[in-house]
């Protein structure tokens, strides 16, 4: 385990870098200024600015020192917001879109396990059809979709909560909303999926034979065995809410890290762009280390037998 | 004798996308306490689906019980609600099952599951359980049962699997245990050593067992009756000795010779010729006719009766039909039939024929 | 013998001979794996429903900017933001062009003095919303298959190289792939986009230079398993050539993965090609596709929701219908394959 969970860190560090290295070639590749009022400056004034930034040095020194603030945990400045530093801008946009992905995430795992089951408890009738209806829309229907349809319903039909605003806890009700269909529908399709292979096995068949009763079998022995294997779908679904953060957020004006991600690529903010680029790979790669880690502590039969990998 | 369980004229079906599959078409038999029946037979002859229809195990939505009953302390299985069957399953009735390395929950200590049923049926304590389940485990040979239970299915061998589900199946001494095929998955010492364990353990605690397996070899070491299922019917019921030395049925005498023996004459194996029946269409008469050398033109028509052979020993063919020709089993049965007093081959009697 | 019964026939025993090979006779017909698969498939209602509705919108995004007068990138200001009309149904009350001006609710084809229908309705530049719609519908399909094509192909050679050679080339090959499968494709996607000229091409470009990384795996992990097999070391045995062994034995067993995975990897494509149009770094006006579109639509959706209403459908459709017909196919092509 020890030796597997070593070598998953090493391509975790070299999978940053490249994506480090890759977004630092891009950004220099990118047309424009990153000066947003380059226009009105100066000659001497843009040089004076350029100067500042080292944005005059030679590309190999810019990136070597790039690459050597990013291993102390700096992320740069940014050129817009007035040199707020990157690593700042990240941390107090962070708060919000992590209040959206956290809802999304749990509120939706814990709808879809419910649809999920009752799908795979009353297999082949009305709720089960419901509840696959449900899981396919989820999946299908990109949760941006989701977002303005929640938008137009709520805010500009029934007029219920406000638009273009962040007000608080009220304010995260919708766009956390837009964001769990997508998890709704993995956990449902999956835990129904589970569930009935589970049910269909051969220690079900024991445990019937026993004199268990539906109930028992469906949540002592069935149940957590179906469960187990969700921890699987994190890594995906947390992908999911990161790319639909990026739309839902601007939508619904939360002032969260995706919606300044997309503000950011319209006015080229490079440090801004290059910082939640890097921030976005850690997040993703790091759930993925720990699913696949929790995966290996979880079920007894790779607990015990030292990691089968 | 005191019958435990009877079974009579059970009819089957499996509505299935490609059809209704008639997997049982009219099946008698009963277990008598403290004796061990063996219903033997190939693939998808219905054995397993006899007794899985004992334990109502067979899925709700798919299968049709057409007709019959199955009796067991006074009253009809087929005829419980769900609920009732729960108290029957794992109390009075237990089952084993072919695969020991599916049949227990990966994810539950074995301690867990062998208390389940002392929890369910006996109403037991957390502590009596305990105590009464590592008693099981050393009753069915487990060493260190104490330590053992805290540990997880994978952490046990085939052989160590089989036993802790022969111990959560006689947890609440069951009046009957239906073992399925319990040694085919197993290398053959094991399989050994946990037929031993099942005769020593009928023996201690007085159950009936219904031993299903197409291993003749285990039939003869087991079992004190046997039942032979062909096509979803039984098509010979007898003592183990009046299966083994005085078979009747055509079918019996192809599993006979197709069984390797260390004194046969033969160099080559027989093998039965053609396939199992098609439950979907099943033929018309008797469903083994079409692979049977000894087939008679009534055969094709309709299904043999049992007749009777002795007090114990029925057999479902024309054969036995007072105007049915005689004819010669293969070589290797006679030879058996040889050695079986009443037999028309017993040789300790001049006379022969009946 | 007492069970005697009534009196049977006579003749009744004699003695027939039946041959063996009779009893083996198999009385249905024999199946080739894609007949056996259709006949599966067709049994899966939600499929088929799928399938028409596809053939429908893809019939529709060919044919249905032909069926109206209007040119999908005509611009026709005194023509802007009319609410869909649609003769004969105007008449029920619905699509019959009345939508707000201001604070009133009015017809706006009457006050505007306009005898033209528009099915769908004008965007704020007067451009006809039918036409633009399956005109953008035909883009994104486009784009969609493109890119679902060019993951294929180059996932099923990276894939097949690395597994049917194995040894070092296998080890290289899979480490690059680890570490590749660590970087967000979203991200990559976006960037990509950034340093590229917007339009079709780089959309493509940027969907396709992490998309192929899935494929690869499942290829290279069937082609591992495949390889072994007795077929194959028997047709090795028999002398056949490499080319002879991937063409006529692994491809065909592999044929069903890929197509299953491509019934996925389409609507992935059409998402993200309408994720990167709907954040603005997809496609440039004139052309649309249907991300543009719901972008359009939502600048909108206080007065004109039915500009963000038509395109969303299109879109939530043609997901949904790529979706089932890839559960069908999973299930009908390898039942125990799953996600």
């Amino acid at each position: 385990m020890a030796k597997y969970i070593t070598k998953r860190v090493v391509y975790m560090f070299l999978s940053l870098f490249l994506i480090a290295s890759f977004t630092f070639v891009l950004m220099k590749l990118l047309p424009g200024s990153p000066l947003a009022s380059a226009e009105k400056l100066s000659i001497e004034q843009r040089e004076v600015v350029y100067e500042k930034y080292g944005l005059n040095d030679p590309i190999p020194v810019q990136y070597v020192r790039y690459m050597g603030n990013l291993a102390k945990g700096d992320f740069g400045v940014s050129f817009q917001y007035k040199s707020a530093d990157v690593k700042d801008l990240i941390i107090k946009k962070l708060k919000f879109s992590a209040l959206l992905g956290s809802q999304a995430l749990i509120f939706g795992t814990l709808i879809g396990i419910v649809l999920g089951m009752i799908a795979a408890l009353k297999q082949n009738t009305v709720w089960d059809y419901g509840s696959t209806i449900i899981a396919i829309i989820g999946i299908s229907v990109p949760s941006f979709v989701f977002a303005v349809l929640l938008q137009y319903v709520f805010a500009v039909w029934l007029q219920w909560l406000p638009v273009g605003l962040w007000e608080g806890w009220k304010s995260s009700i919708l766009p956390s909303i837009a964001l769990a269909m997508g998890p709704v529908a993995i956990a449902a399709r999956f835990i129904r999926t589970e569930m009935i292979e589970v049910l269909s096995s051969d220690y079900i068949l024991l445990a019937k034979a026993k004199g268990a009763s539906m109930f028992e079998i469906a949540f002592k022995h069935a149940f957590r065995n179906a469960l187990i294997p969700l921890i699987t779908i994190l890594g995906p679904v947390a992908a999911g809410l990161l790319t639909g953060s990026l739309v839902v957020e601007q939508i619904f004006a939360v002032p969260g890290i995706g919606e300044q991600f997309v503000k950011s690529i319209s006015s080229n903010d490079f440090a801004v762009i290059m910082g939640t680029t890097i921030f976005f790979s850690i997040f993703l790669i790091v759930i993925i280390l720990i699913v696949d880690i929790l995966y290996g502590i979880i079920d007894p039969r790779i607990r015990l037998s030292g990691g089968s990998k | 004798m005191e019958k435990m369980i009877e079974v009579k004229n059970l009819e089957l079906s499996f509505h299935t996308f490609a059809g209704e599959v008639k997997a049982i078409q009219g099946v008698n038999f009963e277990v008598f306490k403290g004796e061990t029946l063996a219903i033997v037979g190939e693939s998808g002859s219905g054995k397993s689906v006899t007794t899985k229809s004992i334990m109502r195990l067979l899925p709700k939505s798919s299968t049709e019980y057409r007709n019959g009953e199955i009796l067991f302390d006074g009253k009809d299985l087929l005829k419980l609600s769900e609920k009732d069957m729960q108290k029957v399953r794992g109390k009075d009735i237990s089952m084993i099952f072919q695969d020991p390395m599916t049949s227990l929950n990966p994810t539950m200590t074995i301690g867990k599951q062998i208390m389940e049923p002392l929890f369910k049926h006996q109403k037991l304590g957390k502590a009596e359980a305990w105590k009464k389940s590592v008693e099981l485990l050393g009753l069915v040979g487990m060493p260190q049962p104490e330590m053992r239970m805290k540990q997880y299915p994978h952490q046990f061998s085939g052989g160590q699997r089989q036993r802790i589900v022969i111990a959560v199946a006689l947890a609440c001494n069951p009046k009957i245990l239906i073992a399925d095929e319990p040694t085919t998955a197993l290398d053959v010492t094991i399989q050994a050593q946990i037929l031993e364990l099942m005769k020593d353990l009928q023996k201690k605690i007085d159950t009936s067992i219904i031993f299903i397996t197409h291993d003749l070899g285990v039939v003869a070491n087991v079992a004190d009756r046997v039942a032979v299922m062909y096509g979803g019917r039984i098509v010979e019921v007898g003592t183990v000795d009046e299966i083994f030395y005085n078979p009747q049925h055509p079918y019996t005498w192809g599993l006979l010779s197709s069984m390797p023996s260390l004194d046969a004459t033969e160099e080559k194996l027989y093998a039965i010729p053609g396939t199992p029946p098609d439950l979907l269409d099943p033929p018309k008469g008797d469903a083994f006719a079409l692979r049977s050398e000894y087939a008679m033109k009534i055969d094709m028509e309709q299904v043999p009766p049992l007749f009777k052979v002795s007090e114990t020993h029925y057999a479902a063919t024309w054969l036995l039909h007072p105007e049915a020709p005689q004819v010669d089993p293969p070589a290797a049965v006679i030879e058996r039939m040889k050695r079986f007093p009443g037999s028309r081959y017993y040789e300790g009697n001049a006379g022969g024929v009946r | 013998m007492t069970n005697n019964m009534e009196k049977l026939p006579k003749g009744s025993f004699e003695r027939i001979t039946i041959d063996s090979s009779h009893a083996e006779k198999i009385s249905k017909p024999s199946l080739s794996f894609w007949q056996d698969a259709w006949l599966r498939i067709r049994k899966n209602k939600a499929a088929i429903v799928s399938m028409f509705i596809l053939i429908f919108i893809v019939f529709m995004a060919f044919a249905g900017p032909l069926m109206v007068e209007h040119d999908p990138e005509n611009v026709k200001v005194t023509h802007a933001n009319l609410p869909p009309k649609v003769p004969g149904l105007e008449k029920l009350g619905i699509f019959d062009g009345v939508g707000k001006l201001g604070s009133k609710t009015v017809n706006l084809y009457e006050l505007k003095k306009i005898d033209e229908y528009y099915w769908f309705g004008t965007d704020s530049l007067g451009r006809d919303l039918f036409s633009r719609i399956w005109k953008g519908t035909q883009i994104s399909l486009l784009i969609a298959f493109l890119a679902a094509v060019i993951d294929v192909v180059i996932g099923v050679i990276y894939g097949g190289i690395s597994g049917y050679y194995g040894g070092r080339t296998d080890d290289i090959m899979q480490r690059i792939v680890e570490i590749l499968i660590g970087i967000p494709t979203l991200v990559i996607v976006i960037l990509m986009i950034m340093i590229m000229e917007a339009g079709i091409l780089s959309i493509i470009i940027a969907i396709t230079i992490t998309g192929w990384i899935g494929m690869s795996r499942i290829v290279r992990g069937q082609v591992l398993k495949y390889k072994n097999m007795e077929f194959v070391l028997a047709a090795k045995t028999l002398g056949a050539s490499d080319a002879r062994i991937i063409s006529k034995h692994l491809l065909p067993n592999l044929m069903a993965i890929i197509i299953i995975n491509m019934m996925f990897t389409i609507p992935t494509a059409i998402f993200f090609e309408a994720f990167l149009s709907f954040i603005g770094l997809g496609l440039q006006a004139p052309q649309a596709s249907l991300g543009t579109l719901i972008n359009d639509g939502y600048k909108f959706i206080a007065y004109q929701p039915y500009m963000l209403l038509f395109p969303s459908l299109v879109l939530s459709l043609l997901m949904i219908a790529f979706n089932l017909i890839g559960d069908g196919l999973r299930d009908a092509l390898d039942p125990k394959m799953k996600d």
